[in-house]
């Protein structure tokens, strides 16, 4: 680790403040910053802790939306969602391990953008929305590919909503070693539509399935999407998984998370 | 003598309290004053020729005491290989020189380049960012057939060619071997891979270097499962220190697998660079260095072939392996893939010829080492494989096959050079189907293939050779060292006793088993006993733990020492009770004279031996101390049968293990709860090379697995509750215990049984699929079935 200042603000516009100051970077939970910062591939001048700030916390059912703070732990999101919104509860609760669910946050797992995270699935099928200090960005304009989102240097995710579904599920084909999505599909079933989200495969990150969510809006079962296919062309291929077969998994976890809705 | 003490007792643990509650005393728990710290500039290219390293701005940097090049090793000893491999043709292997740091040229991703040395790790860090090194990049050399083709990049330019050794055995059954072959009803072949594995102990490796110029000694703390093996090759070989002036001592050890069997570069230059710096220098290895700089295991490319005569009866073997060394000889790297692997082939069976080619091949990728098993998994691997698939081609019951051609007569001289002393390889299999509950197996399948989930049961049987190993025997193979074991038992006055062993626990319990043996020869409290082990300050030269061999040699030393130390007091009873040596007994520790009601406790001997008034003098030193060095006549033969079954989902290709079982033949138990967590580990090592480890370079020598995000390890969550049992025993016939040994069958026995399961569950869907190489990972289980 290369030396770094620390400081913990209390407040919302104090950490904003806190980072205009060049290479000074946000903290969430750690979880993905600090076995970086361990690797020696970031060098930030000071971290800035969210974990004192009150305005990032909180997970409260507002109408027919679910409002998460970005600070929100996944430990806290499986729990408190587990009523709500079952489909994001079992994410939650399958990100990692108890240290890493207790100490990583929603905010900075869709701040990085990882292009096997889980949340980019849920967040792209509910087409939710990223809440920051300064603004609203919907879904689609959110995700820009790998590790690249339409956060501005210093913008802070303040909360995520995510309009309530009726049903939804989530399925994780673990890669074997990070035991991250291999392929992750999230489906999520409204009254007017369905939304298919898919992390973990493609080479430009998570994506909504379209021909996927169409076909499921007029029949919401697994035949469905019997005679769908997805393209290998554009799916990431590595030592875990060929492009071919990332493409399959993204088709029987579809059909398999729509079997398991609740 | 209470029973929960003695052998055959489940005692639990007594290290475990330590362990478990954090007190445990491990290399990097120990920081001496004014230690400094060093760290490893490493090449993070597979091979090339260093033109260059600039040192002079890092030299200045904040806290750098001093930096260290190839260039201050030119004087310095290479590191060793600790065994002279002869090829077909009686040349002897080419060994190349292994420096501490390299020299002219860098040969894998990891080797150190330069070290520096600074006065907290951080600044020896970035002080390491600042050297300028220029390197003129070579075409690395990763395939090994690749890397024996004409006109191949050469890894060392002072060797012929990337051949380490074409060793072939018995090479006086070559030509029979091949005309039974030529000649045989019917002949299998298969054609695999045992993958590359890293070890991964969970502590990584940690070196401390001290130099004491009072006395001129040099002291290495390190990660070792063989102190003495480091002091004897580090001081003979590299550095050039005597024994008396070398101290090398491993406390605490977090797992070794094989893995700290090896003397490393890192031990040596901490070592060195104390003595030049006068401070005690300290190297703790990240995992990313691990991964990089622990010597691998595996990494075989075998074709194997078994004829069978019309009846099934197996008639002859072949085999033709290439064994990747990796850059450098490892300390016993050229024995794993030779004689700890090619003695084996014969498995259970009679199969009266073999013969076992193998090619070592130098590659740009880490050394290769001893890992779990070394060289008896790959011997067991390809054998029950090739077996299971010639009862498929032959259409006959794979259980039923094995049992045709088990050995069913002791002592049997195989055809490969060693003589199993005992052994019931039916009586395993039976204790198997039973355990496995086999018979139930088709109820499961059809219950597994109601939910869509293809169900496959797969059998193996092994046998290993444990107890390394008689020295004599081992010389004439070409190894440079003994492998004997070494015991001293003292007796403290007041009846307490420390055994010092050459042996090393890292794991393996030590510290409880080997006391059990003791309360048990004098029927005392197994707490009045204390191991000391792991410094070759206080215990006799030994030769450490590996190849499950510490209760049969190291107990045997024991054991062997501690009669001398009860003849030695029984003549004192027999004087204090003025009666006939003969005649005194030792029981529930006492001493009584048999026909008589006369008796003395254990601790009124003691006592009386280093308070010696009334003592015969004339005849008897006192004190009661004993040492003994064991030298094991032959190998032990522990065996057994496994059974897995799985399911394999065929829409994704995911195997999960659904039963396990293992039937072992161990002989003698000391404690069953230590041997069977022992066989829970190995399982679990074992269940993990089949369907998930796996450490892979690309074909420019970079490794694509050099964290756990890609390089999977087995967790809790990937097995199932194991059946276990060792109660099928037939003891070893030439040790004082009649133990064989336990350590490594898990690893050993697992894989296969494995793979046999997948290949059965894809065949009864239907699937003609007769091999996928290792790990078994959704992917290639979903490949095969397109
Ligand atoms: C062993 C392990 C297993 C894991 N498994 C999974 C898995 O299965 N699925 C999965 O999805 N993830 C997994 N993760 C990643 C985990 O979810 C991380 O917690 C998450 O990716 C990052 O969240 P964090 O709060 O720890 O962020 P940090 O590591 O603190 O920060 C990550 C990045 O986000 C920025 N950031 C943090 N918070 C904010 C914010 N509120 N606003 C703007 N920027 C912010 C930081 O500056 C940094 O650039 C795993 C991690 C580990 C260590």
């Amino acid at each position: 680790m290369y030396a770094f200042e620390f400081e913990r603000p209390g407040s919302l516009d104090a950490a904003v403040k806190a980072l205009q100051e060049e290479d000074a970077q946000a903290l969430g939970g750690g979880q993905t910053l600090i076995p970086t910062l361990k690797q020696r591939l970031a060098m930030p001048s000071k971290l800035v802790s969210l974990k004192g700030i009150a305005e990032l916390q909180g997970i409260a059912q507002e109408g027919d939306v679910l409002k998460v703070g970005g600070g929100s732990t996944h430990g806290a999101v499986a729990r408190e969602t587990k009523g709500i919104f079952a489909g994001l509860s079992l994410m939650a609760s399958k990100i990692g391990d108890p240290a890493v669910r207790n100490r990583g946050t929603m905010g900075g797992s869709l701040a990085n953008n990882d292009p096997a995270a889980c949340y980019p699935a849920a967040l792209m099928a509910t087409r939710g929305t990223v809440v920051t200090n300064t603004r609203e960005i919907a879904a689609e304009e959110y995700f820009q590919g790998l590790f690249t989102t339409a956060l501005e240097e210093g913008e802070i995710i303040t909360s995520i909503r995510f309009p309530l579904p009726e049903k939804s599920n989530y399925q994780k084909f673990e890669q074997p070693a990070s035991r991250f999505p291999l392929v992750g599909v999230f489906v999520a079933k409204y009254g007017d539509r369905v939304g298919v989200g898919v992390t973990g495969a493609s080479e430009d990150g998570v994506f909504a399935w379209k021909e996927a969510e169409e076909a499921l809006a007029g029949n919401f079962a697994p035949e469905a999407v019997d005679d769908l296919w997805v393209s290998a062309e554009g799916m990431m291929s590595d030592l875990h998984g060929t492009a071919e077969y990332r493409a399959h998994l993204v088709k029987v976890m579809t059909k398999r998370a729509v079997a398991a809705a609740e | 003598m209470p029973k929960d003490h003695g052998i055959g007792a489940s005692t639990k643990r007594r290290e475990d309290v330590r362990f478990l509650t954090g007190d445990g005393h491990y290399t990097d728990d120990i920081n001496l004053h004014g230690q400094a710290y060093v760290h490893f500039l490493r090449s993070d290219v597979a091979h090339g020729r260093l033109v260059s390293v600039e040192t002079e701005e890092a030299a200045k940097m904040p806290g750098v005491l001093r930096i260290f090049t190839g260039k201050d090793f030119e004087a310095v000893g290479s590191i060793p290989c600790g065994w002279l491999i002869t090829s077909r043709d009686g040349q002897p292997m080419q060994e190349p020189p292994h420096p501490v740091l390299a020299q002219g040229k860098v040969r894998h991703v990891g080797d150190p380049i330069a070290a520096v040395v600074a006065e907290t790790y951080e600044q020896a860090r970035d002080a390491a960012e600042a050297i300028m090194v220029e390197i003129e990049d070579l075409p690395a050399v990763i395939d090994m057939k690749q890397a024996l083709a004409e006109g191949a990049t050469k890894v060392h330019d002072d060797l012929k060619d990337n051949l380490c050794y074409d060793w072939g055995f018995v090479e006086e059954n070559r030509e029979a071997v091949d005309k039974a072959i030529k000649e045989a009803h019917h002949v299998t072949t298969l054609e695999l891979r045992n993958q590359r594995l890293v070890a991964n102990p969970m502590e990584p490796r940690v070196a401390v270097g001290d130099y004491a110029r009072h006395n001129d000694e040099s002291t290495l703390y390190t990660t070792s499962q063989n102190p003495h093996v480091i002091r004897l090759l580090m001081g003979a070989f590299v550095l050039g220190i005597p024994e008396h002036k070398l101290r090398v001592a491993a406390p605490d050890v977090g797992g070794g697998f094989g893995s700290k069997i090896f003397h490393y570069a890192e031990e040596a230059f901490c070592t060195f660079a104390a003595k030049q710096l006068r401070r005690p220098v300290k190297w703790t290895s990240s995992r990313a260095e691990a991964f990089i700089s622990d010597a691998q295991g595996r990494d075989h490319v075998t074709k194997i072939e078994l004829a069978l005569d019309k009846d099934n009866n197996f008639t002859a073997l072949r085999t033709e392996t290439y064994a990747n060394m990796g850059a450098y000889l490892s300390t016993f790297s050229t024995s794993v893939p030779t004689w700890l692997h090619g003695t084996l082939m014969a498995g259970n069976y009679k199969t009266p010829l073999i013969y076992v080619n193998v090619k070592a091949v130098f590659t740009n990728t880490v050394p290769v080492d001893a890992y779990r098993g070394a060289g008896r998994p790959e011997a067991t691997y390809q054998l029950e494989r090739v077996i299971d698939k010639a009862a498929r081609e032959l259409g006959v019951d794979p259980l039923a096959l094995r049992r045709q051609n088990f050995v069913t007569e002791f002592p049997y001289a195989t055809p490969v050079a060693v003589e199993y002393d005992t052994g019931d390889y039916n009586a395993t299999l039976d204790k198997l189907e039973e355990i496995a509950d086999l018979k139930g197996f088709e109820a499961r399948r059809k219950e597994s293939e109601a939910k869509g989930k293809l169900r496959g049961l797969g059998v193996n049987c092994y046998i290993e050779a444990c107890g390394i190993a008689p020295s004599n025997l081992v010389g004439q193979l070409g190894a440079r060292a003994g492998l004997y074991e070494s015991a001293t038992v003292r007796v403290n006055a007041t009846g307490g006793l420390v055994v010092m062993t050459g042996s090393h626990s890292h794991g393996q319990g030590h510290e409880t088993t080997f006391p059990q043996v003791i309360a048990d020869m004098i029927g005392i409290d197994a707490n009045m006993v204390e191991i000391e082990h792991g410094d070759t300050a206080n215990t006799p030269m030994g030769m450490g733990t590996y190849g499950s061999r510490s209760i049969a040699v190291g107990g045997s030393a024991m054991v062997r020492a501690a009669e001398k130390v009860i003849a030695k007091a029984k003549k004192i009873a027999a004087h204090m009770m003025e009666a006939s040596e003969g005649d005194i007994e030792l029981k529930d520790g006492q001493f009584t004279v048999a026909g008589t009601d006369k008796s003395l406790a254990w601790g009124d001997v003691t006592l009386a031996a280093y308070v010696p008034h009334n003592y015969p003098l004339e005849e008897l030193e006192p004190g009661l101390e004993e040492t003994a060095f064991y030298d094991p006549s032959n190998f032990t033969y522990p065996a057994g049968a496994y059974a897995c079954e799985v399911e394999v989902d065929p829409e994704t290709g995911k195997v999960t293990v659904e039963r396990f079982a293992a039937a072992d033949d161990f002989g003698n138990v000391i404690n069953p709860m230590i041997v069977e967590g022992q066989v829970h580990g190995g399982i679990a090592q074992g269940v993990g090379q089949a369907l998930l480890e796996s450490c892979v370079y690309d074909e420019t020598g970079q490794l694509l697995t050099g964290t756990y995000m890609d390089y999977a390890m087995p967790r809790a969550g990937d097995l199932p509750s194991y059946v276990v049992d060792h109660s099928c025993r037939t003891p070893c016939t030439h040790n004082p215990l009649g133990v064989k040994g336990c350590g490594e069958a898990g690893a050993i026995a697992s894989p296969p049984t494995v793979v046999n399961a997948v290949i059965d569950a894809l065949q009864s869907g239907g699937h003609k699929v007769d091999h996928i190489d290792m790990p078994v990972s959704p992917a290639r289980v979903w490949q095969a079935m397109q």
